[in-house]
Order: C-alpha cells, then structure tokens, then sequence
C-alpha cells in the first residue's frame, strides 16, 4: 500500500521553487534519484563559518529562530542573516514536544496570533517545500462539569468570533468520535467536548528542518555549534555579538531561546517575567491506529495523540519546580499516566517507550512575548510556556515582522513585554495569576 | 532444534502445548516463547517495520527488536511482546504482527521491492500534492501500514499494582557482580534490594559455559542465591528498574504472572517507587551486531544469544551454525557449540592477527561476512576470506558479536553523558554520573568473570563505609579474567544494504544519505532516519549506527557522541505505572455527611472538584431538573429549605493576632469585627486580582473560623500559611484547616428561624441574633455553631455540628422542613438564589477578575496594607476598558453562559466582542431569564440593550444590561 | 526527588507544593514605587544553577520551607522553615 501511495505521487510534480541547495523535492524527484541509487542528494542547508557581520542576527535555532529567519527571507526580502545555534539545529523544544497545533485559545491577543498561525501551518508544506506531515485530525477538550461545559462555549465561542472552527459536543457527540473513552466509570464523567477540527499534529522535527532549508535556500547563514557568550551594546543600541566562534556585528539582534531566556537576556542586564520549568511528555510502542484525534482530558492534566508511526504521544503538566534539567521526575509521570487509565483504560497494555522533558519558558500569565527591549536594536522572543509548537510559523512571521519594521505585527501586537507592569492586556488563559508554574 | 544434554532451565519432561500464528506447538517447562520456536526450528517470527522484511530471533533478551508478538485474545490482547523473555506457559496463543495477510505471505513486503525510493526521511520530500490528500490519502495509508501490534480496544480487566519500597543499598543487576555488591553490603549491615530483569539471579553466567571457585558458574549462582536469602536482601527477580531520578529515587517494573487464565487474579505486574540512599549498577552488557548485505535475514543472530539459547534452554538454531565475530567472545560461541554437537560451519573473524579459541572448526582469520542467502530463513553466508578470496559456506544460523555494549543506561538517565573508550571499543560510564551510584562489572566495561566479581564486592563495601557501617570480610572468588581482544568492525563495506535498526528499517546507506543531507549531528540522523527510536530504543543499534555516522562525517566517534538516555530501559505498561487509577481510582472522592441520605432521596450527584454535591432533589411528579429545581427555588423563597454546605473550606484561626492577620489577608478590614459578628471578605492574589472569598466568623476574642469556596480550599489554607509564616511569622496565629471536621447546613427561607427554634435548646430572636451574627448554639443537644449568613438573599442561617452528628442533624433539619413546606434544595436551586441575588461564585472570580471588575473596589481598604493591593492599583486593572460585572435581563429567548455580548447592531466577531455570559437561570421567582456577566464598562450602561451571541448553541438574544442583584435589591429579606 | 523536612526528615516530592523563588519572602514596603511591587511579583533571576525557591509540605506538617538547590542538576544543598529566624 506504502509503494502505492508513493506511486500515486510520483507523476506529481511540485510547485518549482527550484533555490533550495538540496533541489526541489517531489515524488519525481524521488523516483528519479532512487533510480540513481540515491546518489545526488544533497545537503538541506549549508555549514557556512560566519562572516563578521550581518543586517540581523538571531540567537537561537531553533523551530522559532528558523521561522524568524525564514520570514526575515521570505517575506521581507532581509537574507543577510544568521541564525546562531549553540547546539545543533531543532534541538529545543522544537524536537522534544508533543506535536500539537491548534488555535483554540480564549483569551484576546491569544485567540487573534494562535487563529494566524493555524493558516500559516496549513500553507507550510507547499511554503516550504518540505512534507512536516500537518495532520489536522482534530483536537478534542472534553469537559466534565457544567461549570466547564460554559467556559468551553466562551473559548468556542472566542475562536467563532475570530473566524475559527470550534464544535460543542455532547456525550454522544464525544462517544461517536473517541469511543475508547470510559464514559461509564472514569473519575470524572464525560460531558462533553469542545472540537477543534482544523487543529491537530504536525511532525515537529521536520518543522525546524523545513525552515531551516528554506531560510538556508534563500541565504541566510546558519550556524550550528555557536554558542552567545555575551551581547555587545554601546550607548545604548545593540552592536552584536560574543560567540564561542568569535565576535559578529549586527544591526539588530533578535534572542529567540526558550528555555535558556534569562540567561541570554541576562547578558544584555535583562531580567526577564520568565520561570523555566520541565515538562515531560511520553510515547507508546507503536501501534496500529486507535486514536484519531487529540484528546485532551483537563481534569486530569492530560492530553494524547498518536503519531503516524503509531506511538501514542502523551503528557501532562509541569513537574511544576523550577529546573533546567530537561527531564522529569516520576510523581508527574505516574500522575499522567493515571488519567490515561481513568480516562481510557483500553490503552492499558500500551508500554510506555519513552520519556523526556523540555524546558518551559513559563510567564506570569502564560503567555508569551514578542517585543523590543529598553535596548535599541535588540528584540526579544520568549515565555511560550508550553504552547511553544504551535505558535513556531506565527511567531517567526510575526517576530520576522517586528525586526524588520520596528512595528509589532497585528496578531502579536499584545504580546508585549510592559502588560505586566501596566496590568493591560494580561492573558491569563487559566485564571491562576502571576504564579509562573501555575499556567 | 533441541541439543541433548545441555539446557539448564528447561524441564523435559513437562511438555508445554502453545499456539503460535494459529498452530498447535509444543516446548518444554522453562522455555521462553523464542526458545520453544528455535527448538521447532520456526525461524521466521516478525515483519520489520517499514519493509516488512521476514524477521527471527536475534537475541535473548528485553533488547530483541525482531521477535514482538500478540499474546491473548480480547480485553487480555497485549500487544508487542519480546518473545525473548515471555515464560512459556500452557494454553499461550501469540500472533505474530505487522503483517497482512499472513506471516509468509505479507502483501506489505512489496515496499522492500520499493527500497530505492523510499530512503531516510523520504516521506518529509513527497505526498504534499494536492495539498488536501494528505489527510485523506496518504497520512490513513501511512498510518495504517506503520504501527506494531495492536490494542483490543477493550478497558484492561487484570490487575495491576504499584508500590513504595526503601533501602540502603540497591543493586541493579544479579549477575556476579551485582550479587558480590549485595552480598557484601549485606554483609556489612546495610539494607539491600537486588533487582535483576531475568526470572532468575545469574545474568550472563547463565548462558556461559564457566567455572567460578571451581564450579560450574550457574551452579555457583544457585548456592549465591541461598547465601543472599540468608543474609536479608530482598532479591527481586524478573525486576527490571526501569528509571533512575533525583536523590535516589528509582522507578522498577516487576513482572510477577504472565498467564492469561482469567481464573489467575496475581497481579500481571506491579510498578515500584524505590528509594535508596546508595545504589550500584551491576546491568552488564549487551551485543551489538555488525551491519553487513542482507545481515537481517531469520537465523541471523547475535553470537551471545546462540550461547543463551544453548545453555538455558538447549537449542540450536540450525543444524550448520556460522560464527562472525571481531574479538574473542565470538569464539565461545563456536566453541560451545561445537562441543554440544553443533556442526560450526565456519567461525569468520574480521581481525587479521586472530588466534582460533574454538578449537576444532573451520576458521577464517581476517575474513568477513559479505551477504547471506536466504528469504525467509537464512540458508548460507557469502564471506571475503583473508586475500579477497569470496566463498559461500551454509548456515540455518549465524551468529555475529561485534563487541559488547556496557549497559550503562540508567548511569546516564540524570542527563550526563557516557564517554569514548576506545581500547573497548565502546561507551563506559564516567564517575558520578548519578549522584550515589557506583557503576561495576560489565556495565564498566569490566567484561571478565573475575573483574565482575572484584568490582562488585568491593563497591558493596565501600557503599556500607559510606554509610557508615564497617566493611566486613568478603572474599572474591576464583574466576576467569579472559581478554576480550575486540577490535572494532561497525559495517563490512558492500553495495547492497546492510541493517543497522532491525525493526525500524535503517540500513548503513540511510546513516550515509543523512549525513550528505547534512543530517550530521548524532541527533539530526537520529531523528531523520529513525535509528534507535523503535521498541529497542537502538539498544543493540545506536553504537553502530553513531560508528557509521562519525565515519561518513570524518570525525572520530567520541567527536559524534551519543544521543539521550531516557527512561524507561524497557518499555513499562501503562495499566502498571498508572495502577489503582482506573476507574474511580484516579482521584480521592470527598462525601459529606449527608451525601447517603441525598443519594436516598434520589438527587443526582455532581462533582463539586473532589466533592460531590446534590444537584436537586426529585419529588413525585416532577419531569425535569427543572421542575425540580423552580420548585426548591421557590420553597426557600416562600418557606424554607436545607442545604449542605459543608464543602466550603473552613480554617481555624486563633490568637491574639488573628485581627491583624486577617487585614493583611484580605482586602477589607477584620480587625475591627466584634466577637460574635461575621463578615464579608475578599481576597486578593499579590498580582491585584481576586482570588476568593468567603465570610469569617469571630467566634470570641482569640478565635476566628473563616469560610472559603469549595474549590480554592487548598489555596487558600496553603495562601494563608504562607503569608503567616513569610510575612507575619511574629504574628500570634495558628490555622487549622477543619473542613471536615464540621457539618455545616444552610437553613434558609422566611421559615428558617421558626425551624431552628424547633432543633435548638435557646430560641433565636433578632437582637441577639441579627444579621451576620454567630456563636455558640445546643443543637439537639449537641454543642455547634450558627452563623446568620445567607447566600440566598433570605432570612438564613448555617448550622454547624461536629461531623459525626451531621447524618443525623440532615435528617432531623430535612424532616422539619417539609413538615413546614419547605425541603431538602440542591446545587441547581442554590445557583439560581444567588443569580438572582447577583452574588458572584468562582464563574464569575475566575482568576481574570479584579475587585474594580466586580464592583467591590472600594473594598480594598485605603487604611491599611494587605495582599494584593499595590498591584491592584495598576492601571490596567481597573477603568472603563474593563469588562465589569453585569446582571442581564433576557428580552425574549435563553441567555445561555459562555456566550459573548455585542452591541445590538453589531456583527458577532472578534473586533467588536464585549463581553461574556458566566451564570444563568431560569428565575421563577422572577419569571424570566436571568444571567450574570462581565461587559465593558458595564456599571455605566444598565439599561442598555445588547446582544448575546452563542455561536456554539446557536442562540442568539437581545437582553438588558441591569444590575446584577434582580431580586430585592434593598436586602430586607435577609434581616427580615 | 525527595526533600528533607527539617520537622518531618526526608520526604517524598509528592507531599510538597512548590510555590516559586524565594525572593517572594522579601516583600516590598507598602510604600515603595509601583515598579518596585511589579518586579518583585514578575520578574525572576531564574538561575541556570544554584538558586533558593520556596516549597510547602503540604501532606505533611505544613511547614513552608526556603530550599537551596541546583535547578540543573537537582541537587538539595539545605532545606530550612522559612520562619525560623
């Protein structure tokens, strides 16, 4: 069936972009290169040294600094740009998460940047030439009381008002799409579920590598194994930059690392509304498909897919102590794992793979920001919490905007670093307060 | 086939009847489900999972890649079992998987014929045209044909159980090291726990052929495992310990019953916490294969596993067996074999300069092994001879050793990494990688007998000394310290394809082809070929896979590095690790006193967090919820009703200071109440919003008891510990949560105090009992407490008895009332009082909401500090932008909440969004619809019409915006 | 990860709550500016090493407890009662 699918495509030709280094890829191209016992393929992206200097560099590679770099290119024309990374590239959150896209958000501001970057994930593939297997399958909250059963209409009723798919379900309406569920005996009845159906799973390591081909292809430098030591400022306005592979220029510095936030900012005298914390996320053996949509269980901090290669892909909530250690500790995952079994008890025999953690830029109110800073040129891209995945295109679009034009971009203009401060515009989507671990 | 004389832990003379894909089969007692399928010479067991290549054995352990099958049948269906360490057992049905429509005729294996185009990471560069099929295409066609075994779909119906355990010492691994660990910690007085993955102690001296103090090993293991008994450890067999975590603490998976007879009710398997203050890690090692064409084919195997096979369970795989190897080990295997009767067909060694310790077989120095033959099952092996010279030499098996791997997996779960020792050819743990571990044995890279021996006594002694205790004596016993000789072969160079991932598909061409796409990071292959990410976890692969990497990368192995270590070592159920929590297990369930007697009334229960709570109570007659619930609203309007309002948190607070304490807690002022007088508080969060509220009673000069809402309990009682502990540590205070120590009733309705006057020894009467009065009462007899509080805006009380009078005081309270018209009234009624009194819950506090927002700004006293004021002072937090809270009147049709409000003419999108609903009811009291919401600057547009729009429903309703309090709104009632 | 009470002796993370760095015992005056209360409420050194955050033990004695660890290796150096002096 494999061989027929691929088939099918192989008559398919692209869009023809024809700048990425390593060719244009399609089904053809495929074929072609397998008759040819694979022999011209070619790098996605170039190792390049970095020249002393750059219109704009960004600190960090990965999902959001590729996507930063990629609009810079794409939309703005900007390609005398690097993209510094100290590890390798995608290797974040970027690489460590559990997939989910989705624009199912109530709060304004939230609601108006996760809507843009849904249309954004739904022209990626053709944008970039790079299948990142976007599978809108559905996201599915189920809600469990009639005091939830109201807050879910306000969220769909949010994302109706800001253009966006959203369903109320009822029992029967959850029963019919996720029957494995334990509507009988599970700790909190089932009432219903808010359906978001143009949400779903993307592959996320193809992501970073899609835009890092595409900004690669359009020449911006990325640099792996580069490591900011420091952030050169005089008078006031950023000059570049301090690197483990020497000092470069730059016009404008864009810091875009979660998870390592405050001390990047830290060396331009930032202290920065950030907390980091580890979340831990999971996945099954693969199995044949059982579960088709995502489904998250509030009650219970927990949420599943499956991926395509069949493993079921779950996690939960924060280990909740302030770590950088990018793993977790078992009373979470034991915790995560018991709403599996009170939620849907028929994954039981499902093995749990593997387990890791990533490190959550987490703000006061959850959510997160793209600004300048009091320092003239340099510009800042943080506090993702966990919702970092899904806002990868919105955020490079809308960070790209913003170090392009000094302007915010619509969608992102209340992200903004003083809301703290002023109490304008905070987005407190869970209603917990200025408790960093708390969203 | 079965080899006479030799398996150790097979009993032939208890046969066992199994199925295998639908045939009846038979092994012996001992066998595992692999070794009773080698015994009948079944090679093929398992489709590889991206060419559905035919798949055998290739090991002996919890590391197999190949051999994963389906055990039992419906709820009991337990997909991807090793059935390399599955226990044979009568009446066993597996299946093998991947495969359509059988395991010989697989259709999918027509992908294998489609190699050339389906490379590493091919699918990231097709099927993205049309943009719409791939939801619809080609992801159902992937999906389906990817995945393993599969889940029946039904909830799981054995059992499983989780654990706690505690130690000084534990000892992962009971091979000879981690036993001499044990033994001599034991020895020196410590607690020890001794885990070991296998159902029996011995680790790889059950697969060899060796002498320890002059006996055969296995036998001296077997007497080890009595002098362990005897000296208190807690051996734990069939253990694997699956993770390791901060300060000692350990996750562990023991797999106790493996039957599938639903008579059997043993736990399937229970999930250990361990806590130990040392640890030592005894895991040995595991093989790694040699990637060389076509080196996957049924029969191919590693060459340790043929010894475990011979050894443990007497079987051969084949009646000509070949051996490919580059160090000395592979040479027992020939060895061993030879002299159990085996015909070694060829003992192949990659290093030049190799002596032959196998004795007398055909040997190849310098040679190796170039292809094989064989679809479904191996037939012959092609290999260079020394000088170039191709030969073809039959084998049904092969069994290849490229080295051994240290099992040093749990040593890097804390997130250090191994380091490049290439004298071994392999990764070896670094010290104090885990804090209070000691790495020893082959798990080092000590891969000798004598060396596993040494080490482990001496790391059991020297973690008692660290613990304080006195090394005892322990003597090492005799064993063999043999060399190993390895030198390093990762991938004999060829044209065709070579495997590195078995079950994955990954073949040394897909690690080159990643490395030319620039994939060149350890993690980027990882990732873009899948190497190392299947059921193994690369347990047998990733070394070689790395080795492959640094070579096309030009940079030596150290240089490339190894990708994360991450728990579980082995794969653990989720029915173990989340055991106890089906069902209702998952979270506690809260009941109060009267929740027996509401159930016996027929009142439907709701969750109230953890609580559960009545939602109305039916009477004859009554159809709907709300006809019940108009009825109760009425009942307490026009007589009186009873409600249990036990779950709202209650703290004790007492001493001197607890005025000054509550001032700083709450935005209003406490201080100044006099004993014997309730109020009204508000509490903020140190950002400036609300964060509950509640009434606190003083009941006389020291003692205060304060009421929270059900769900911000625990905040509230964790909040107030801390701001008296961080803040006011001088303060003479002292809290209590005492939710459950009190029964505590709404008595409510014009009626409520003639019914009281019937319970209490004292009749109540307005001067000394008014409005927000408390104190001391007799109820029945019983001391308790009464509060003149009322959230439903009539004459109320609430009447508080210890917990244990609570059945009782229900009754009596319920009874009395419908002796005088009124009832029992629910949560349902209960909401619509306090809609339409305009009294907020926590739909309407959710955490978004300031004291401005909710009307109750002037609450936040100017005269004194508290929690949360400053911050409430921003200026975004209060001003006309601020959607402020708001009654609604329907003016014709439902006001449903979660809706959003609009102006009237305007179109019901984002840009023009003013406002939510939070509560609504029916009020019959009323006769309308009424709801409570927040609108743009609200407070200044009562009157107004506006628009609710629920697009989820698909309601839509023009309402007035009115004061939030619709029902008596000068508050008579309550001190009438 | 396990913690020890300087009440109770060591102890599981499950009987603890975690509220967040310590800094949150230094209350600002009432009287100091309101950039002073904004930062002290938002922003966080939030170190990539040694740092002091503040735990309850909740299923325990109650004791809330200033606790100086490593957020990258996990390791506990002291645990002490935020109210012991």
């Amino acid at each position: 069936m494999l061989l027929l699918a691929s088939g099918a495509t192989l008559c398919i030709a692209g869009n023809r972009r024809g700048r990425n280094v390593a060719g244009e890829f399609s089904g053809w191209r495929l074929f072609r290169e397998g008759l040819t016992r694979n022999r011209g393929w070619t790098a996605h992206w170039r190792d390049p040294d970095p020249k002393d200097s750059y219109d704009v560099l960004i600190i960090g590679g990965g999902g959001h600094g590729l996507a930063t770099a990629f609009y810079l290119a794409q939309e703005h024309g900007i390609t005398n740009v690097a993209v510094l990374e100290k590890g390798y590239l995608g290797g974040g959150n970027i690489g460590r998460n559990t997939t989910i896209v989705r624009a199912n958000y109530n709060m304004p501001g939230n609601s108006e940047f996760y809507s843009h970057s849904l249309k954004l994930w739904e022209g990626m593939e053709q944008a970039l030439n790079f299948n990142t297997m976007m599978s809108q399958r559905g996201v599915l909250n189920l809600f469990h009381s009639d005091g939830q059963r109201d807050y879910a209409a306000r969220r769909g009723n949010t994302m109706a008002g800001q253009g966006d798919d959203a369903v109320l379900l009822d029992r029967d309406g959850v029963r019919a799409m996720v029957p494995a569920l334990d509507f009988d005996n599970g700790r909190f009845p089932i009432y219903g579920g808010l359906f978001h159906p143009r949400g779903g799973t993307a592959r996320h390591d193809a992501v970073a590598w899609g835009y890092a081909r595409g900004a690669d292809s359009r020449g911006v430098d990325l640099i792996q194994n580069c490591e900011v030591t420091g952030i050169d400022i005089e008078n006031g306005h950023v000059t570049g930059v301090q690197t483990s592979r020497g000092p470069i220029r730059a016009r404008k510095v864009g810091i875009v690392v979660a998870g390592r936030s405050s001390q990047v900012a830290a060396m331009a005298g930032m202290r920065l509304p950030i907390e980091s914390h580890v979340l831990q996320a999971f996945v099954t053996e693969g199995l044949k498909p059982c579960i088709d949509h995502v489904v998250t269980f509030g009650m219970g901090h927990f949420y599943i897919s499956q991926s395509d290669k069949g493993g079921l892909v779950f996690g939960g909530d924060l280990d909740f102590y302030a770590s950088y250690a990018a793993r977790g500790n078992l009373p979470m995952a034991e915790h995560v794992v018991e709403a599996a079994m009170t939620l849907m008890p028929a994954i039981g025999k499902a093995r749990v793979l593997r387990s890791w953690g990533g490190i959550m830029d987490m703000s006061p109110d959850g959510s997160p920001i793209i600004d300048k800073t009091p320092v003239e040129g340099l510009y800042l891209n943080c506090g993702w919490c966990y919702g970092g995945f899904k806002a990868v295109p919105g955020s490079g679009f809308s960070f790209a905007h913003l170090l392009a034009t000094d302007r915010p971009h619509g969608p992102a203009a209340r992200f903004r670093l003083d809301r703290f401060e002023t109490g304008r515009g905070l987005m407190d989507e869970e209603g917990t307060g200025a408790q960093h671990n708390l969203h | 086939m079965r080899v006479e004389g030799y398996g150790r832990e097979i009993d032939r003379a208890q046969p066992v009847g199994y199925r295998f894909d639908g045939v009846s089969r038979r092994g012996l007692l001992g066998d595992t489900l692999a070794s009773a399928l080698l015994a009948e010479d079944v090679r093929l067991v398992g489709r590889s999972f991206k060419y559905h290549r035919p798949r055998g054995v290739l090991t002996a352990g919890s590391e197999e890649p190949n051999a994963l099958v389906t055990v039992g049948r419906g709820a009991r269906q337990d997909p991807n079992v090793r059935a390399t360490t599955l226990p044979l057992f009568d009446g066993l049905e597996a299946v093998s998987q991947n495969r359509w429509p059988s395991l010989d005729f697989d259709a999918m294996a027509l992908t294998d014929l489609a190699a050339p185009f389906l490379g590493a990471g091919f699918y990231y560069k097709t099927f993205m045209w049309p943009k719409a099929f791939w939801e619809k295409l080609y992801e159902p066609l992937i999906r389906r044909a990817a995945g393993l075994g599969a889940l029946s779909g039904e909830p799981i119906e054995e059992q499983y159980e989780k654990a706690f355990g505690f130690c000084d010492l534990l000892v992962i691994g009971g091979g000879p090291a981690g036993i001499m660990a044990a033994l001599a910690a034991a020895a020196s007085g410590l607690d020890v726990i001794l885990a070991d993955e296998q159902d029996r102690l011995g680790g790889r001296l059950l697969s060899e052929d060796e002498q320890i103090d002059g006996q055969p090993a296995h036998l001296w293991v077997a007497a080890q495992a009595q002098a362990l008994a005897g000296a208190g450890v807690r051996v734990m067999t069939g253990t694997t310990v699956t993770g390791v975590y901060d300060q000692g603490s350990f996750g562990a998976l023991e797999r106790i019953s493996a039957t599938q007879d639903p008579a059997d009710a043993t736990p399937v398997a229970c999930f250990w916490r361990i806590a130990a203050r040392r640890a030592v890690l005894a895991a040995g090692a595991l093989e790694r294969p040699i990637a060389f064409e076509n080196n996957d084919r049924p029969g191919v195997m590693l060459a340790g596993a043929l010894r475990s096979y011979l050894h443990r369970w007497g079987v051969a795989p084949g009646r000509r067996v070949a051996v490919f190897g580059n160090n000395d080990d592979a040479h027992r295997t020939a060895r061993d074999l030879a002299a159990a009767g085996v015909r070694v067909s060829a003992l192949v060694d990659a290093r030049p300069d190799a002596q032959n310790l196998a004795g007398d077989v055909p040997f190849y120095p310098g040679a190796v092994v170039t292809g094989t033959t064989g679809r479904k099952g191996l037939t012959g092996i092609m290999l260079r001879k020394q000088g170039g010279a191709q030969i073809r030499v039959e084998a049904q098996a092969l069994g290849v050793s490229g080295g051994w791997n240290p099992t040093l997996h749990l040593a890097c779960h804390l997130g250090r990494k191994p380091v490049w020792n290439p004298g071994l050819a392999a990764f070896v743990p670094g010290d104090g990688m885990v804090p209070g571990m000691r790495v020893v044995g082959a798990a080092r890279g000590a891969f000798d007998t004598a060396s596993a021996l040494a080490e482990g006594a001496e790391a059991g002694l020297a973690m008692a000394e660290a613990l304080g205790r006195r090394r005892a004596d322990v003597a090492v016993p005799q064993a063999v310290a043999a060399g190993y000789g390895i030198h390093a072969l990762w991938a004999v160079p060829g044209g065709g394809r070579a495997w590195l991932d078995f079950q994955n598909d990954v073949t040394v061409k897909d690690v080159t082809q990643a490395a030319a796409e620039n994939y060149r990071s350890v993690e980027h292959m990882k990732r873009y070929t899948t190497q190392g990410m299947a059921t193994d976890q690369g347990k047998s692969s990733n070394v070689g896979a790395l080795a492959v990497l640094a070579d096309a990368t030009a940079r030596s192995i150290a240089e490339t590095g190894v990708t994360t270590f991450r728990p579980p070592f082995v794969p653990v159920p989720i029915a173990a690790m989340g055991a106890g929590a089906q069902g209702k297990g998952f979270a506690p369930e809260r009941r109060t006193t009267s929740d027996a007697a509401s159930r016996a009334r027929g009142a439907p229960m709701i969750e109230a967090g953890l609580w559960y709570r009545p939602s109305y109570f039916p009477r004859a007659g009554e159809t709907t919820w709300r006809d019940a619930c108009d009825r109760e609203v009425r009942m307490v309007r026009e007589s009186v009703g009873i409600c249990d309002v036990s779950t709202l948190g209650k703290i004790a607070l007492q001493g001197p200071d607890t005025g000054a304490f509550l001032d700083l807690v709450y935005a209003n002022m406490f201080s100044t109440l006099k004993p014997g007088r309730v109020r009204y508080g508000l509490m903020l969060r140190e950002d400036g919003h609300v964060m509950d509220d509640g009434t606190t009673a003083r009941l006389s000069e020291q003692e205060w008891v304060m009421t929270t809402t059900t769900a911000a309990a625990g905040q509230v009682m964790r909040h107030l510990e801390f701001v008296q502990q961080a803040y006011a540590p001088d303060k003479a205070v002292r809290l209590t949560s005492v939710t459950e120590h009190w029964a505590q009733f709404a008595v409510a309705g014009p009626k409520a105090r003639a019914l009281l006057n019937t319970l209490l020894d004292a009749p109540l009467d307005d001067t000394r009992w008014p409005f927000m009065a408390c104190g001391p009462v007799t109820v029945c007899g019983i001391a308790g407490r009464l509060f003149r509080i009322s959230f439903s805006g009539e004459h109320a009380y609430e009447v508080a008895v210890p917990a244990r009078y609570g059945a009782a005081l229900f009754e009596r309270l319920v009874a009395q009332a419908e002796a005088m018209g009124g009832g029992a009234y629910g949560m349902e009624a209960l909401n619509v009082l306090r809609i339409e009194k305009g009294h907020i819950t926590h739909a309407e506090i959710h955490g978004r909401t300031t004291a401005f927002d909710i009307g109750f700004g002037r609450m936040v006293s100017a005269k004194k500090d508290c929690i949360g004021k400053v911050l409430s002072q921003r200026p975004g937090l209060t001003g006309d932008s601020r959607a402020q809270f708001v009654g609604l009147r329907s003016l014709g049709g439902e006001i449903p909440a979660g809706g959003h409000l609009f102006a009237e003419e305007a179109k019901p999108v984002a840009a023009h969004d003013e406002g939510y609903v939070t509560s609504t009811c029916y009020s019959p009291t009323l006769g309308e619809v009424r709801a409570l919401g927040f609108l743009t600057n609200g407070r200044a547009r009562h009157g107004e019409r506006i628009k609710m729009v629920d697009h989820m429903r698909g309601i839509t309703t023009l309402c007035e915006v009115t004061d939030p309090v619709a029902f008596d709104p000068e508050g008579g009632r309550v001190r009438g | 990860m396990r913690l020890t009470c300087p009440l109770c002796g060591e102890r599981d993370r499950r009987e603890f709550y975690y509220q967040g760095a310590a800094e949150a015992l230094q209350r600002p005056d009432p009287q100091a500016p309101a950039q002073v209360w904004s930062d002290w409420v938002h922003l966080r050194d939030n170190p990539a090493g040694r740092t002091r955050d503040l735990w309850f033990h909740e299923a325990g004695c109650g004791a809330w407890l200033a606790v100086e660890r490593d957020t990258v290796t996990h390791e506990i150096f002291s645990v002490e009662r935020i109210d012991a002096g």
